[in-house]
């Protein structure tokens, strides 16, 4: 029983690697390489250095852009869910923000303040940060008012409420937000750097498009996706278990 | 230690759709004195927890005041709440340990778990604690602030009798150690005349003092549950209006 459950992730992706190689082979077309052929394309970009370096940049963009829409999202957050008055002033805001395209802020910043590293930065948390902010208000209406009295008769600090009595209470929030962040994230730098970067993935990715290169789109895709996999596995589900340790 | 004096001129609801407005308490004024053990005994909904609240400065929304008899900062206070509110992410230790100013020492700390016989479970979260060991965390983290002033809101309500009865002289013992000023709300007659030095009746709608009793059984005569029988029945005899508001 206990076999089968960790066989069966390995069965999936044996399944779905003979999948892709049957439909290559049927196909019998550039436009879908094998495994082994996106393989070997991957193994020569690592090794020229290409795909470290363009997968670097576009890592450091997201570590940089997801931080700050992360920090300032989550005190915005903080403070709208607490302060009714103030949420309802900014309500209309964020509905706005949330429903621009993100191509548009993309382009806009772009053509603000020029192609350059900060623009793109910004399009990026623009088009995170409402969605953060949300996120993040849902759990700062959500606190347990009981426990806030209590810390407030007991005179905590400010500092101490927010560590002791209000962050563990959104944590789960801001796991949230953090996971559909990061998958929203990556997906908007590509295309911010598709369209006004010289380096990154989506750089890389463009230009592969433009020479046909599916095998290297491949490639790279598959390289993202296992950062991204890691980062879940070797940041975030410990951050999960050590903070949920005192759960049942 | 000082005396408190607790003066409410007003405390009202505001209207709430349908609902009017609501006065739930008018022209309270009590006089503690340092170190008594006070229970406030009335119906169940006639504001007792509101003037804790107020008394706990969680509830500002008032006419009146809350002082010291010798200075004018406000009392130090620990809560006992009906529920225990205790932080379910932190251990036992660490929940009493956040209410306390860094400059206690552990050994502090140590003592009182052992008085509350919570030693075994410092290190235990309390989603794992039974609500009656809630409750001892709950009253040995409001006695870790060494207040001047010890709020307790029917805190063995919903406890089987005999963890009641055990939680009870673990409160008793500790008080004795470290007299505070209580005061303890509860609608148990059996449960005031046991623990208090004075017993204060309250009204509903608005709340006021209706009598305030002094307990005149001596402290080592209160295990006696036929003493405490007799007073009781004597003050039901003595005092008719009481009967309305058990």
């Amino acid at each position: 029983m206990k076999l089968t459950k960790q066989l069966l992730p390995l069965l999936s992706l044996l399944a779905f690697l003979a999948l892709w190689q049957g439909s290559a082979f049927y196909i019998n077309n550039h436009t879908l390489p094998t495994p082994a052929a996106v393989a070997l394309v991957f193994w020569q970009a690592c090794v020229s250095g290409q795909l470290p370096f363009h997968l670097g940049v576009t890592l450091l963009r997201l570590l940089v852009s997801f931080s700050i829409a992360m920090l300032l999202g989550s005190a915005i957050g903080i403070v709208l869910g607490r302060h009714k008055k103030l949420d309802d002033f900014f309500d209309n805001w964020l509905v706005i923000f949330l429903n621009v395209p993100a191509l548009v802020t993309i382009i806009l910043c772009y053509v603000w303040f020029g192609l350059i590293e900060s623009a793109a930065i910004l399009a990026v948390v623009i088009n995170k940060l409402p969605s953060v902010i949300v996120t993040i208000r849902e759990g700062a209406r959500s606190l347990d008012q009981d426990l806030l009295d209590m810390a407030r008769c007991f005179r905590f600090s400010q500092r101490k409420t927010l560590t002791h009595v209000i962050w563990p209470q959104l944590h789960p929030f801001v796991m949230a937000a953090t996971r559909s962040g990061l998958a929203l994230i990556w997906k908007i730098i590509l295309v911010v750097e598709l369209l006004g970067r010289s380096n990154g993935m989506g750089y890389q990715l463009h230009l592969f498009f433009q020479m046909f290169d599916v095998a290297s789109i491949l490639a790279y895709t598959i390289a993202f996706v296992g950062v991204i996999q890691l980062i879940e596995l070797i940041i975030l589900k410990p951050l999960d278990r050590k903070a949920l340790r005192w759960r049942r | 230690m000082s005396d408190i004096q607790i003066n409410i001129i007003n405390k009202t609801y505001p209207a709430i759709e349908q609902a009017g407005s609501h006065t739930a308490i008018a022209d309270l004024h009590l006089s503690l004195k340092s170190g008594e053990f006070i229970c406030l005994v009335g119906p169940s909904g006639c504001g007792k927890t509101t003037l804790l609240n107020i008394i706990a400065d969680l509830d500002r929304d008032y006419q009146g005041s809350i002082a010291l008899s010798q200075q004018s900062a406000r009392p130090k206070i620990g809560y006992i709440f009906q529920n225990p509110r205790l932080l379910p992410w932190r251990t036992v230790r660490e929940n009493i340990e956040l209410v306390i100013e860094d400059s206690l020492s552990g050994n502090a700390i140590d003592s009182l778990l052992e008085a509350m016989q919570l030693t075994a479970a410092q290190h235990v979260y309390p989603e794992r604690l039974s609500l009656g060991m809630s409750r001892r965390v709950s009253i040995t983290r409001a006695f870790a602030v060494d207040p001047d002033l010890l709020l307790m809101d029917e805190p063995f309500v919903s406890l089987d009798a005999p963890t009641a009865r055990q939680v009870r002289a673990l409160l008793l013992s500790l008080w004795q150690q470290r007299p505070h000023t209580v005061l303890f709300v509860t609608h148990d007659l059996r449960e005031a005349i046991t623990l208090a030095d004075r017993l204060i009746f309250l009204s509903t709608s608005p709340m006021s003092v209706i009598s305030e009793i002094i307990v005149p059984i001596p402290r080592a005569e209160r295990h006696d549950e036929s003493a405490i029988e007799t007073f009781r029945q004597q003050l039901l005899n003595d005092y008719p209006a009481i009967k309305q508001l058990l």
